[in-house]
C-alpha cells in the first residue's frame, strides 16, 4: 500500500511539474530558433533572434523605461509606506483603524479596475498618458504593500531602541534615520523588492495609461500582434533571467540580513 | 500592534499633534488622491451616456438588455468557476506530496522549482501556452507526428486554451497556499487519530482534510477575485471567439473610446466580486463554528 502511494505520488509530481515546466522549456527552447517560426522542428540553436532584440531601440528604451518606473515607483511606495507605517506604529490617530483600512484597501480591488479609474480621472483632468501616470498607478498597487509589510515588523524591541535613542537627546529626525531606518531595513528592502518585480511585471495600468513611451510588458504585448515569433520567446527568455536574477538577489540579501 | 502604539503614545510630549500626521498623509492623501478620487469619477462617469452628459442609467441597463454584455458575464463566472475548481483538485494532491512524501531537506528546493516557471513576464506566460497549443504547436505537431489524428486540433483560441493558462498559473498559487497550511498543522493530530485506530485514508478524510479546508478557501477565493479580473490570459489565448468580461471593458476603450460603458461594466464586475466575497466569508464563518 505504501510502496503504491510513494509510486503513484512521483507520477502525479513528475506529471504536474512537466505541466509547470512545459510552456517555459518551449519558449527558452524556441528563443535560440534560427528560422523565422518559433515552431518544431527545432533548427537552431542560434542567437540571432537575441541580437534583433538587443539592436531594437524600442525594446530597449521599453526596458528603460520598466526599469526606470519600477525603481521610482518602488522608491515613493516604500516611503510613504515607511513613513505611515511608522506613524501608525507610534501613535495613537483618532480612526486609526478606519485609516489603515484604507491604505490597505487598494489590495482588493483587480488592477483594470485600478487602471480604468486613473484613466477616467486623468482624462478629466486633461492629465496626458505617459509613464508618470503609469508610475502614479503602480504607487497605488504597491503602497498598500509596503505598509502592510513594515506595518507588520513594527514592534515594541524597536520602539525601545527609539526611546532610548530620544532619552539620550537624539532629535527626532536623527532617530527616524539613524535608528528606524536601520532597524526596519529588512522589512523596507522585502516592501521595495515585492514592489519592484510588481511594478516590473505590470501590464494594464502601464497599457492604459501610457502612449507612446511605455513599458516592456506593453512593448511586448505590442510584439504579440506579429503572431508566433521568435523574437518574441527572445524577450521573454531576457526577462525570465532578469527576473531569476533579482530573485536570488532577493533571497541572498534577505537572508544575508535577518541573523543580524 | 495596537499595543505598541498604546504604550508609547505618551513618549512624545509635544511632537504628538504634528508629526503623526506629517507621517501618514502622503500616504493618505495619494490613497484618496490616486485610488478613492479615480473611483468616484469612475463612479459618476459610469451615469452619463457620454463624456459630461446628463445622469442617466442607460450604462446599465445596456448590459442587462444585451445578451452580448451579460454572455460575457456568464462566460467570465463559468471560466473562473471551472479554473478554481480544477486549480484546487489539480493543487491539493501536489501539495500534499511535497508537504508528506518529499524529504524535508528536499521541500524548499522542490517548492522553489515549482515556482521557477513563473518569474518570466505574466504575458510571455500566457504567449508561451500559445507556442504550446497553436495550430502547429509543438502538442499538434507530437500528435500528429505519431500518427494519433491526421488533422491538427483547434486547440489555441479556445476556452480551453483560456482555462489552460489560468490553471498553470493558480496551480502555482494554490501549491504554495495549500502547502504552508498542511506545514501549520501539528504531527500530533495524526497521531491522534493513529492511535484512536484511524487508517491513513480515514485520517487524511477526517482528520487532514478538514483542518486545511479554510485554508483551501482563502486560496479559492484569491483565484476567483485574480481569475475573474484578468485581462491578459483570456486576451491571448482565448481570442476574441468568446469574451469575458475584462475583455468587454477594454473593448469599449480601445475601439470605441467609450469610457462611460467601460466604467459601468467595471463597476458591476466589481459588484460581482463584492458578492463572492460575502458569500465566501459567510460560508467561511460557517465553517469554523
Amino acid at each position: 500500500m505504501r510502496r503504491i502511494v510513494s509510486v503513484a505520488s512521483w507520477i502525479y509530481a513528475l506529471a504536474v511539474y512537466g505541466f509547470i515546466f512545459l510552456p517555459v522549456v518551449v519558449l527558452v527552447l524556441f528563443s535560440l530558433q534560427s528560422t523565422s517560426f518559433p515552431i518544431p522542428p527545432f533548427t537552431g540553436p542560434s542567437l540571432r533572434w537575441y541580437q534583433a532584440v538587443l539592436s531594437d531601440t524600442r525594446l530597449t528604451s521599453a526596458l528603460v523605461n520598466s526599469l526606470l518606473v519600477a525603481v521610482l515607483s518602488s522608491a515613493t511606495a516604500v516611503t510613504l509606506g515607511f513613513l505611515s507605517a511608522w506613524g501608525f506604529a507610534r501613535f495613537v490617530l483618532p480612526g486609526s483603524g478606519l485609516l489603515r483600512g484604507l491604505i490597505t484597501l487598494p489590495l482588493t480591488v483587480s488592477y483594470l479596475i485600478i487602471g480604468m479609474g486613473l484613466l477616467v480621472l486623468f482624462n478629466w483632468a486633461g492629465v496626458p498618458k505617459s509613464l508618470l501616470a503609469a508610475g502614479i498607478g503602480h504607487v497605488v498597487i504597491n503602497l498598500p504593500l509596503c505598509f502592510a509589510i513594515i506595518y507588520s515588523q513594527m514592534g515594541d524591541h524597536q520602539i525601545n531602541i527609539e526611546r532610548a535613542a530620544r532619552d539620550l537627546g537624539a532629535p527626532e529626525w536623527k532617530v527616524l534615520l539613524l535608528i528606524t531606518v536601520p532597524v526596519m531595513a529588512p522589512a523596507i528592502f522585502a516592501g521595495f523588492f515585492l514592489s519592484m518585480t510588481f511594478s516590473w511585471d505590470e501590464f494594464v495600468i502601464s497599457f492604459l495609461l501610457t502612449r507612446f513611451d511605455t513599458t516592456l510588458p506593453v512593448e511586448i504585448w505590442n510584439l504579440l500582434r506579429s503572431g508566433l515569433n521568435p523574437k518574441t520567446n527572445a524577450v521573454g527568455s531576457l526577462v525570465f533571467a532578469v527576473s531569476i536574477v533579482l530573485v536570488v538577489f532577493f533571497e541572498l540579501t534577505l537572508l544575508r540580513r535577518r541573523p543580524a | 500592534m495596537s499595543t505598541a502604539g498604546n504604550r508609547t503614545g505618551r513618549a512624545l510630549p509635544r511632537a504628538s499633534d504634528a508629526l503623526p500626521w506629517a507621517l501618514v498623509t502622503p500616504a493618505l492623501g495619494w490613497t484618496l488622491l490616486f485610488f478613492v478620487l479615480p473611483f468616484v469619477a469612475m463612479g459618476l462617469s459610469s451615469f452619463t451616456a457620454h463624456e459630461g452628459g446628463a445622469a442617466t442609467w442607460s450604462n446599465y441597463s445596456q448590459f442587462f438588455a444585451n445578451p452580448a454584455y451579460w454572455q460575457a458575464m456568464v462566460n467570465s463566472l463559468q471560466v473562473t468557476a471551472i479554473v478554481t475548481v480544477v486549480s484546487v483538485l489539480l493543487a491539493y494532491p501536489f501539495a500534499w506530496i511535497l508537504a508528506e512524501q518529499v524529504p524535508e531537506r528536499w521541500q524548499r528546493l522542490a517548492l522553489m522549482l515549482a515556482v521557477l516557471p513563473f518569474w518570466t513576464s505574466y504575458v510571455v506566460r500566457s504567449y508561451s501556452w500559445l507556442l504550446v497549443l497553436a495550430q502547429n504547436g509543438v502538442i499538434n505537431r507530437a500528435l500528429t507526428g505519431s500518427g494519433l489524428i491526421s488533422e491538427p486540433l483547434q486547440l489555441a483560441n479556445t476556452r480551453l486554451a483560456t482555462v489552460t493558462g489560468f490553471v498553470h498559473f493558480f496551480v502555482m498559487l494554490l501549491t504554495l497556499t495549500i502547502f504552508a497550511n498542511l506545514k501549520q498543522l501539528s504531527p500530533s493530530y495524526r497521531k491522534a487519530a493513529a492511535d484512536l485506530g484511524a487508517g491513513p485514508v480515514r485520517t487524511f478524510l477526517h482528520v487532514i482534510l478538514p483542518l486545511t479546508l479554510p485554508g483551501i478557501m482563502v486560496g479559492a477565493f484569491l483565484t476567483f477575485v485574480l481569475c475573474i479580473g484578468d485581462y491578459i490570459t483570456p486576451q491571448i489565448l482565448g481570442g476574441n471567439n468568446e469574451l469575458l468580461m475584462p475583455q468587454l471593458v477594454m473593448m469599449q476603450i480601445g475601439r470605441r473610446g467609450d469610457f462611460p460603458l467601460a466604467s459601468a461594466l467595471s463597476i458591476i464586475l466589481m459588484a460581482v466580486v463584492t458578492v463572492a466575497y460575502l458569500a465566501c466569508a459567510r460560508w467561511l464563518k460557517i465553517e469554523r463554528t
